[in-house]
């Protein structure tokens, strides 16, 4: 059954970086693309807790840092994401139940991520983060972000529930 | 607190991993074995999805290209034959993008492999890359040039079975050797990201003023073929007899609505000198004339006279006699002009 949870959680991650790459870069969004990839590995963590949220958001990054047209050096997303998604999963107890602290929790999970990878981009030198790449692609980046998160967070979470509860119960039962 | 010390155990172990990839750097080592996995496995994978979302995409896009008057128009028809129109609209865009790119091409002499679009990055990861539907199957090898019918629009950065990474001329990991129409001056352009191109001038005597073009230059060690279309000068820094010159250039290509590009496998035999460049703007008109624009843009264009090329040996003569870059098809210069890649592709 754990198997069956991590394939699941994989084919989601696959299908995310799939419509990021493919669909939502290729609409004409002014400024920046909408960061699906984030919302759903963000989404999971919240569920699943701060060890599996890391390694999920571990594994999302690492997808973002090496899937086409990704350039730059490997690890940037995976460093970053794994952090947040750590944090996120924190506050997995806490968020048990309501329907607006998850995508307040996400939201801010969002911001951090954003901001940290141009951080990191930064501390290594990479002379594509100049000061007017940051200020114009982070608050449209972030807009975006938050507008989606209403309709990405309650079916991801939703998703990744059914997944926790169908393996704990076939835990119970063996 | 769910078992707290193991949690930290296993961030701690992907903060090393990541950390250690990032000092292996991208472009060599693990970094590159992973991305070139991804480019294998997920490559295929987004050229199918590419093109099972291209309805959306010319979506997306016939909105963005199609004048007020064609959409009122549009909106009075009903949903099927609106869809309908919007499909056609997209492909004579399309075929006007191939038609340009051909003409470009054929001037050139160069040997070009058409290829598309189907993902872009993120501007929030900082790097302007694009991921094109052609590979090494198709013959193309990491540092080819990629045009489109605009001008230069950059290189390939990576190469996997079916797909490539093109690095744009506006990424600023982006250098080319280039020259001022008309003058020997050489300089070199950089990317900018969204700001304008950033040019440098390699001699200080160089007259430069608001308005010269560019194109590209084999000179100052570039590997790019020489005579492709780069974009206009903005502004000039510094004055003449300074050590360095800066100038800033607003590239051809609009970099936000590339789709139908071609990767030049072959250098040509001989430098097409200044004869790529779109024709002089008239008073008001935007320089680079986009080849979806509005149909009163593209007949402006059409009714341009070319510059004359300069007399060169190697110019075939239908390339010559060539009145204009029209970008309409079907119309018989844009037939005339095709015949020439198509011989120049079989070399």
């Amino acid at each position: 059954m754990k198997y069956r949870r991590i394939a699941m959680v994989a084919v989601m991650l696959v299908t995310a970086v799939l419509i990021q790459t493919v669909v939502l870069t290729r609409i004409p969004f002014p400024g920046a693309t909408p960061d699906l990839v984030l919302l759903v590995a963000l989404s999971i963590a919240l569920v699943q807790g701060p060890t599996r949220g890391a390694i999920v958001c571990f594994s999302a990054g690492l997808l973002l840092d090496v899937v086409p047209p990704a350039d730059g050096a490997v690890g940037r997303w995976a460093l970053v994401l794994c952090l947040v998604g750590w944090f996120v999963g924190r506050a997995s107890d806490a968020v048990e139940g309501s329907a607006g602290l998850p995508l307040l929790v996400v939201a801010g999970g969002v911001v951090a991520s954003l901001v940290g990878y141009a951080a990191v981009g930064w501390l290594i030198g990479d002379a594509r983060v100049t000061t007017s790449a940051v200020t114009g692609a982070l608050p449209p980046a972030v807009l975006y972000d938050l507008l989606f998160s209403p309709f990405v967070v309650p079916v991801v979470m939703g998703l990744a529930r059914k997944l926790e509860v169908t393996t704990t119960y076939a835990r119970t039962v063996r | 607190m769910r078992d707290s010390r193991r949690t930290r155990g296993v961030l701690v172990v992907l903060v090393l991993v990541s950390l250690t990839l990032i000092a292996l750097n991208g472009n060599s080592g693990p970094g590159r074995a992973l991305r070139n996995g991804a480019g294998a496995v997920l490559g295929p994978v987004q050229r199918v999805a590419a093109s099972a979302f291209r309805p959306i995409h010319s979506f997306f896009g016939g909105i963005g290209k199609n004048s007020q008057a064609q959409i009122d128009e549009l909106q009075r028809q009903n949903d099927a034959l609106r869809l309908a129109e919007r499909a056609s609209q997209y492909a004579r865009c399309r075929a006007g993008e191939l038609d340009a790119l051909l003409h470009i091409a054929g001037l050139g002499q160069y040997p070009i492999k058409a290829a598309q679009v189907i993902a872009v990055g993120p501007r929030q990861g900082f790097a302007w890359t694009v991921e094109i539907d052609a590979g090494s199957i198709d013959g193309l090898a990491a540092g080819m040039t990629v045009i489109n019918g605009d001008g230069l629009v950059g290189r390939v950065k990576t190469v996997s079975g079916s797909t490539s990474v093109v690095l744009l001329a506006i990424d600023p990991s982006f250098n080319v050797g280039a020259r001022v129409e008309g003058t020997m001056e050489i300089a070199i352009a950089g990317g900018q990201g969204t700001d304008p191109m950033q040019v440098q001038m390699l001699s200080g005597q160089a007259l430069l003023q608001p308005g010269d073009r560019m194109v590209t230059d084999t000179r100052a060690g570039s590997t790019f073929p020489g005579g492709i279309p780069i974009g206009t000068l903005l502004t000039v820094r510094g004055t003449v007899g300074s050590q360095a010159r800066y100038a800033t250039l607003q590239p051809f290509v609009n970099f936000t609505t590339i789709d139908l590009v071609g990767v030049i496998l072959q250098h040509p035999r001989t430098d097409p000198r200044d004869t790529l460049l779109p024709p002089r703007p008239t008073a008001g008109a935007v320089p680079s004339s986009p080849a979806c624009g509005s149909p009163s843009a593209a007949s402006a264009a059409a009714g341009q006279p070319f510059p004359a090329p300069a007399p060169s040996p190697s110019a075939t003569p239908g390339s010559v006699a060539t009145p204009g870059p029209t970008r309409r098809p079907g119309s018989s210069p844009s037939a005339h002009t095709t015949a020439s890649p198509t011989s120049s592709t079989g070399r």
